[in-house]
């Protein structure tokens, strides 16, 4: 019963907030100066053939209206036409959604794939060198700006080594062989900047676990002290970790979108800054609200996972 | 030759290498029980961990610990691990976070035998819960599906009970196991150890600042004081004739039943106002 409450509490919470994206991000993007009608006829166009592009395309309607008439198009899945080309916004969205997920789950695959086990060796090692090398390399990885070490990563592999691709994108299921090749330096980007932030999180969880009674009570009952934070570690610092992870998700999307124009993916980070560029109002605000809605729906899964984590966080009566 | 033979055991900590223990000396036989009284600060907790091999990484120590014929000072992790949970076993102070919150106590216990013996998850399951049943826990079978959250205090140190008992080790070490526990509660359970101890026939290291429940558990008895052992002898001796100060002020605390009703109770530095005590 307490726990179909919170479900339904959860639930609202991501409606509200859903809805109060749509409005930030309509008014936002309809702040921003210029607009399409001049960059579709040039900055030698006359005021009169202006307005009248304007009023063909509906930006002389009050912004009220406006913002009602796509937030009704959003309820029932329509979200507008380009401007510029008069392609429906959800078609140009949809393969770059993929790039963009395949960019992200991979990035952060491989950046709990590095962070979670350096972390562990830096929080039990950390009076000696293997913790000291670990946490010193995090510093250094997180002050990286990830534009350039996405550069260097080209550099060394595609054109030192001509190991791997150094930009462009194919999609899996045309050559899976090469959407892997072509995935390989931008994930790797990605997760290695991720990675760095993460560490930190995973060896303060770790610490304290390693000050925890029941880890002692490992250790007492004949754990080596790496298994004993397997075996009971893992699991208490997830808790910890998961909500860090949720809150990283936004600084991983805005990594995407960085990654995605050092390595030209076509995927929702191009997208919308060339979107921006023109002025096409409806994909950039189509675009964000596609990220939010991401980002929502992750914060909302990392919500629920406590219950499949932490068995403190069931009810008493539903746990057994 | 004895169980636990410990000789001029020193530990100290950090660079300043501060002293907790300053040569201790004492020795355990197969089935003995002895209770280390003190107060917090006094090293007996320290002692403890130095026999289980688990102090912190910043101790030194120097001196000599043999358990079961094995040197335990200076012994690597995996040969400490081996005998942990196996020949010896501890139970700690705080039942209330000596478990993993986030696993079923039946696969806690579980855990202790499969780690040192193998043994497969059926017949285990059975062990577990006959061990359970016989610490004294009514419904062991739906206790060992539990989770920690859901049981009380006492229930809890009863599973970590279970436990350091489930491999039969020689010793078992017990730091203060009952001290968090409300009285009542705690009567049962020290009943319930002096009773599973007889049966085990396993020898007992009991580490209590409290007078009254080494006295239920033990009957030998040390007491340390400032990183040494002051006083050391049965139980009786020590309430009839204790010779350290330090040992008659505490068996003036211990016995309540001497006091005359409107008057102050004894403290301990009635009798003893030594070294930095106030």
């Amino acid at each position: 019963m307490q726990l179909a409450l919170r479900l339904a509490r959860r639930a609202g919470v991501f409606l509200v907030s859903l809805l109060g994206a749509s409005l930030l991000i309509f008014l936002v993007t309809n702040a921003l100066p210029g607009d399409v009608a001049q960059v579709l006829l040039g900055t030698d166009a006359t005021p009169e053939a202006l307005a009248e592009l304007r009023a063909q395309l509906g930006l002389d309607q009050p912004l009220a209206v406006r913002y009602l008439q796509w937030l009704g198009g959003l309820i029932v899945g329509d979200f507008g036409s380009s401007h510029l080309n008069g392609q429906p916004v959800l078609g140009l969205l949809a393969p770059r959604l993929a790039v963009t997920l395949w960019l992200v789950l991979f990035g952060v695959l491989g950046s709990l794939l590095i962070a979670v086990p350096a972390g562990m060796v830096a929080a039990l090692k950390r009076r000696s060198w293997p913790g000291f090398t670990i946490s010193a390399a995090a510093q250094v990885g997180m002050a990286i700006p990830v534009f350039w070490g996405g550069i260097m990563l080209v550099l060394v592999f595609a054109v030192w080594l001509h190991w791997l691709p150094a930009n462009g994108y194919v999609p899996l299921l045309r050559d899976p062989a090469q959407w892997a090749s072509h995935l390989v330096l931008p994930a790797l980007t990605l997760a290695g900047v991720q990675a760095a932030v993460l560490i930190r999180y995973v060896r303060s969880a770790f610490l304290e676990v390693l000050n925890e009674d029941y880890y002692r009570t490992a250790r007492a009952i004949g754990w080596t002290p790496m298994r004993a934070l397997l075996r009971h570690g893992m699991r208490n610092a997830a808790i910890s970790l998961v909500t860090v992870l949720g809150l990283q998700v936004s600084s991983v999307l805005v990594g995407a979108i960085v990654v995605e124009s050092v390595f030209t993916l076509p995927g929702l980070g191009t997208l919308l800054i060339t979107a921006v560029g023109q002025r096409d109002l409806l994909v950039v605000q189509g675009t964000v609200m596609f990220l939010v809605l991401a980002v929502l729906l992750i914060s909302a899964l990392v919500d629920l996972s406590y219950l499949l984590i932490d068995p403190r966080q069931r009810t008493a009566g539903g746990a057994r | 030759m004895s169980l636990l033979d410990v000789r001029d055991l020193q530990v100290d900590f950090g660079r300043r290498h501060i002293p907790a223990v300053r040569g201790v000396n004492f020795s355990l036989d197969a089935g003995q029980r002895l209770g280390v009284i003190g107060e917090s600060g006094s090293g007996k907790t320290v002692t403890a961990l130095a026999v289980m091999g688990l102090l912190p990484e910043n101790a030194h120590v120097a001196g000599s610990v043999v358990l079961d014929g094995q040197q335990i000072v200076g012994l690597a992790e995996r040969g400490l691990a081996r005998l942990r949970g196996n020949t010896v076993s501890m139970v700690f102070q705080e039942p209330m976070t000596a478990l993993d919150p986030t696993m079923r106590v039946g696969r806690q216990v579980a855990e202790v035998l499969r780690l040192h013996q193998g043994a497969e998850s059926g017949p285990a399951r059975e062990r577990v819960v006959a061990m359970l049943a016989e610490v004294g826990l009514s419904d062991a079978d739906r206790i060992a599906d539990a989770y920690p959250h859901q049981l009380s205090g006492g229930q809890r140190q009863r599973v970590v009970l279970a436990m350091a008992l489930i491999n039969s080790p020689s010793l078992v070490i017990c730091d203060e196991p009952t001290t968090a526990l409300d009285v009542t509660v705690q009567a049962l359970v020290l009943a319930k150890l002096d009773e599973v101890l007889d049966a085990s026939g396993a020898a007992c290291l009991f580490i209590s600042h409290d007078l009254a429940v080494v006295s239920q558990v033990c009957d030998q008895v040390l007491v340390m004081l400032d990183g040494r052992i002051v006083e050391s002898g049965t139980v009786e001796k020590l309430f009839t004739a204790p010779e350290h100060p330090y040992t008659r002020g505490l068996v003036a605390t211990a016995r309540l039943d001497l006091t005359v009703p409107g008057q102050r109770l004894p403290t301990v530095d009635d009798f003893y106002a030594g070294g930095d005590h106030g």
